[in-house]
């Protein structure tokens, strides 16, 4: 039951701050509902018997989270992210900061909890700050992996969507997310559909069906001929409507 | 009794005697046949030379020889008159015919003679049968090197049969020819397909191959379909004599292989631009009926009415002259849908358009010059939801013009009405006419309710209205949506609504009442200088009016206060009392445009040459309501339909689902791929729907 939630805070790029206060808020009512169920995988944790060295390692790691976290809540919160990150040296803003709460499978933007902490640091086999500095150029190479990086790519909207029963984000934080997620890879594609997303009236948000389809076209369309592109498929209607803008841009 | 012994060249001598009077009488020369004398003596002959005992047993001898006689007796008969060389294909299968029954002929006599050599040698030996070795002698011989100038023959007198030249024409020798091939085969077809069949089926083909390649060049669309339908019937026919009935189908496939399936394509270009034609034929009539449409003054129902005996016309050329094919059907209905679209000024003829004709055709019960029959009213509903593809969209605007013909045309017939919803139930089905008919039903209802409240008022002296007072009852749920603006109403009027509220109230207890002041009328009379006048008018107008009767002059505000309307509506009214055709009030100043600052007064001076004068109102655009409306209403109807498909198939392609989806709308409207798509994606975003994790353009129901 001590396990109780332990967060950080970040990402303030990607969420504007009205999300984020109201997800503060509602952070006590559903870390109670969370803490039964993490109580309970905690305590199988210790019933499989750790060996010593492994717990050694747990304690190091305890010990790293509780130099962040807040005492009160058991997380680390926004505040607390923003000290590591600059203890890591890098930006909260950063890539690589995503892809350390995707290794944690972390639930809620900017808080992680103990136990996400103790999974996503056992998993780097990080157990100290320089460690865990020292891991992040091999996690960002193991995200950008073919068969991580879908998975990686829907999570970065999972982890923004930050109300109850939200589904979909607005077209403003869709941008910064595309612009962190796939502006090294996808550049141009990345600006077109951005340039677009903004002076489009159709689409207020974009959920995860469209989110997902635009990470399709990139790999499978080649840009900026689109030649494979077929309305005819599946796509969604978003992408459509992109293509059609493209090419009336382009002639 | 020992018989004697016959040596073989003294039995030969005997039997040659009698196979040269037998040949001479098959060949038909003079001299007798062997009679039943000589026949038992030649049968004896051969029995005895077959049954005496080695070394003078001469089975194996006569069985050669029986095959020598018939070898030569066919080199020197049947192949000398067949090797020659006819003038006409006829002659050679004559004479072949008449070859093929003296050898059978021969056969048949020749060997009975030697009979005895088939019951014990043949069979032991499993040698040809002596008619066996009859037929051998004569496929090898003659049919073997003929068979090719036979097949020749017969391609070349039935292809000029189907060029039309049928002189001489026999039929019978085909019948027989075709027949020969079986015969040789001993029953068994496979000479018949190989050798004859064959080379029909081909010659078949090059022939009409020939035809068709100069039919497309010369003939139009229609003509070259009308012969080349008419070419597959007669060959049908004919093939009867020259082929068995087993090769009809194969035939018949070659046949249309090279009219239609070889031209296809060809085909299909020349009906596109042949009925573009026919369209574009039709452009003095569509300039008319396009005069007609843009002509608001109520003559367009002329023009629909060309348009559609234009269309009879060539409804009646497709049934009667094209055999009454789908695809032509469907070619000239685009024609229609193509310039009725191009008629209406450049933009088509809309759902909307089609209400306003019914509407009009409806109101002036004219159907052009004539009376409106029911004939007519069927006709006109028939085409509209020929060329109609918003069957929902027609509905939607139907209803409203129906609202406004009975509630306000209030000379429309109920039954009139009724005849032409259910023509349109009959075109469209219950769905579709259910509202319409509940509207109709409410006024009936309506009547009888005014009949009671009548009563009602006749008998209760507290109940005095002061003023005739007419209520019509509409279910919310089956009229079009109208807007409630409240308006204070007159004191007069107020009363009315209090006593009906009350008569009503105690009938129905259940029902709430909201009263649509936006669609009354109302008579006032007008107490002007020359003459009265009786005004019709609507609620608000009255309502302003009446506030004349205490004062001569009021502002705009004053107005305003009192009525408690908003500033639009209030200058809506005010505008058509003192701006439009007829000014009941005078404005200061005399503008055209009312402004909050007006002051108005009444213009005692009014009069007209009627005793009584309707004084409109405006009307709102309401087309872009009914069309929102609509809009709404197909979104339900794409999702519910999408929910129906995936319910049943739970995964399916992105493209079938949408086809499916087209298809199970396509009698209420054309839903477009978009509008799918965008319904499609938000089942995804509702959970109803998953797009398959490994293929992207199929999709999972989830339950």
């Amino acid at each position: 039951s001590s396990v109780a939630q332990i967060s950080f805070p970040h990402l303030e790029a990607f969420v504007r701050g009205g999300t984020l206060s109201s997800s503060m808020r509602r952070s006590s009512a559903a870390s109670k509902k969370k803490s039964d169920s993490i109580t309970s995988s905690t305590t199988d944790l210790f019933r499989s018997g750790p060996s010593k060295a492994t717990s050694k390692e747990m304690d190091r790691i305890d010990h790293l989270f509780n130099q962040y976290a807040n005492t009160s809540s058991n997380l680390i919160d926004p505040e607390g992210i923003e000290e590591l990150c600059s203890n890591l040296e890098v930006p909260h803003t950063d890539i690589r900061i995503l892809m350390l709460a995707w290794k944690m499978k972390a639930e809620k933007q900017g808080y992680f909890t103990q136990e996400e902490w103790r999974r996503g640091l056992k998993a780097l086999r990080a157990d100290t700050l320089s460690k865990l500095k020292k891991a992040l150029p091999e996690l960002e190479k193991e995200v950008r992996r073919q068969s991580n990086f879908a998975d990686f790519y829907a999570y970065a909207f999972r982890y923004c969507l930050t109300e109850e029963k939200q589904k979909s984000i607005d077209i403003e934080t869709i941008c910064q997310l595309l612009d962190i997620v796939m502006g090294s890879t996808f550049r141009a594609q990345v600006d077109y559909f951005v340039e677009y997303l903004k002076i489009q009236n159709d689409y207020k948000v974009i959920n995860m069906d469209q989110w997902m389809g635009f990470y399709r076209f990139c790999n499978e369309i080649s840009f900026p001929e689109m030649t494979e592109y077929n309305p005819e498929l599946a796509w969604p209607l978003v992408l459509d409507s992109f293509v059609e803008w493209i090419s009336e841009k382009q002639a | 009794m020992m018989a004697r012994t016959i040596d073989f060249a003294q039995g030969w001598r005997i039997m040659q005697i009698g196979i040269t009077k037998l040949e001479k009488h098959v060949e038909g020369l003079p001299g007798n046949s062997i009679n039943s004398e000589q026949y038992i003596k030649l049968y004896t002959t051969v029995y005895v030379m077959c049954t005496q005992k080695p070394p003078h047993d001469h089975t194996e001898k006569l069985y050669n020889k029986y095959c020598e006689v018939l070898e030569e007796y066919t080199k020197s008969t049947a192949l000398p008159s067949l090797r020659k060389t006819y003038d006409d294909e006829y002659m050679l299968l004559r004479v072949l015919l008449e070859r093929w029954s003296i050898h059978k002929k021969m056969v048949r006599r020749l060997s009975r003679i030697f009979h005895y050599l088939d019951r014990y040698f043949v069979y032991r030996n499993s040698l040809l049968s002596l008619e066996e070795v009859g037929l051998a002698c004569f496929v090898d011989m003659v049919y073997n090197t003929l068979q090719r100038r036979v097949r020749e023959a017969v391609i070349a007198i039935v292809d000029k049969e189907r060029e039309g030249d049928d002189t001489g024409i026999d039929r019978a020798l085909l019948e027989n020819i075709k027949d020969i091939y079986v015969e040789i085969g001993m029953g068994n077809m496979t000479r018949y397909e190989q050798d004859l069949e064959s080379f029909m089926l081909e010659g078949t083909a090059s022939y009409y191959s020939r035809k068709a390649s100069r039919w497309i060049q010369e003939y139009s669309y229609f003509d070259y379909i009308r012969k080349s339908e008419e070419c597959v019937k007669k060959e049908k026919k004919r093939m009867s004599h020259y082929l068995y009935a087993s090769s009809e189908p194969e035939l018949v496939k070659k046949v249309e292989h090279e009219l239609f399936v070889v031209y296809a394509n060809k085909l299909l270009e020349k009906k596109h631009s042949e009925f573009r034609e026919i369209a574009g034929g039709l452009e003095p009539i569509t300039n008319m009926f396009k005069q007609h449409v843009e002509d608001t003054d109520g003559q367009d129902t002329a023009a629909i009415r060309k348009v559609i005996e234009v269309h009879d016309k060539y409804i009646v050329y497709v049934t009667k002259c094209l055999e009454n094919q789908t695809i032509f059907h469907k070619s000239l209905k685009e024609a229609f849908k193509f310039f009725c679209s191009k008629a209406v000024s450049g933009s088509s003829l809309s759902a909307e358009s089609l209400a306003t004709i019914c509407d009009r055709i409806i109101i002036l019960k004219k159907w052009a010059s004539e009376e409106l029959s029911d004939e007519a009213i069927e006709k006109v509903v028939k085409f509209l939801a020929y060329i109609s593809d918003d069957k929902d969209l027609f509905a939607e605007f139907y209803k409203k013009k129906l609202a406004r013909r009975l509630l306000l045309n209030r000379d429309a017939s109920d039954d009139h009405e009724r005849g032409i919803i259910t023509k349109l139930k009959q075109q469209f089905g219950g769905n579709f006419t259910y509202k319409m008919e509940g509207m109709v039903t409410d006024l009936t209802l309506s009547r009888q309710n005014q009949n009671s409240f009548d009563e009602y008022v006749a008998s209760n002296p507290a109940a005095k209205p002061g003023i005739d007072f007419n209520v019509t009852l509409l279910t919310t749920s089956v009229w079009p949506s109208y807007k409630t603006f409240d308006v204070n109403l007159p004191s007069e009027m107020v009363k009315c609504v209090e006593i009906f509220k009350v008569f009503y109230e105690a009938k129905h207890k259940r029902r709430k009442l909201t009263w649509l002041h936006s669609l009354d009328t109302c008579h006032i009379n007008g107490k002007f200088d020359q003459k009265p006048i009786d005004l019709i008018v609507s609620t608000h107008q009255a309502a302003v009016l009446l506030l004349f009767n205490t004062r001569d002059q009021l502002n705009y505000t004053d107005i305003q206060t009192q009525l408690n309307l908003s500033h639009e509506d209030l200058v809506w009214v005010l505008h058509s009392l003192s701006c439009a055709k007829y000014k009941i009030l005078i404005k200061e100043p005399a503008t055209e445009t009312v402004s909050k600052t007006d002051v108005f007064e009444v213009n005692s001076k009014f009069t007209s040459r009627m005793s009584r004068v309707k004084i409109p109102l405006s009307h709102v655009d309401e087309r872009k309501k009914v069309v929102e409306y609509v809009n709404n209403d197909r979104r339900y109807a794409i999702e519910a339909s999408i929910v129906r498909i995936m319910k049943g198939k739970k995964v399916l392609g992105h493209e079938q689902l949408v086809s499916e989806c087209v298809k199970q709308l396509s009698g209420m409207f054309k839903p477009d791929v978009k509008a799918i798509k965008t319904r499609i994606e938000e089942l995804i975003a509702r959970d109803y729907l998953e797009r398959d994790k490994m293929n992207p353009n199929m999709f999972r129901y989830l339950a």
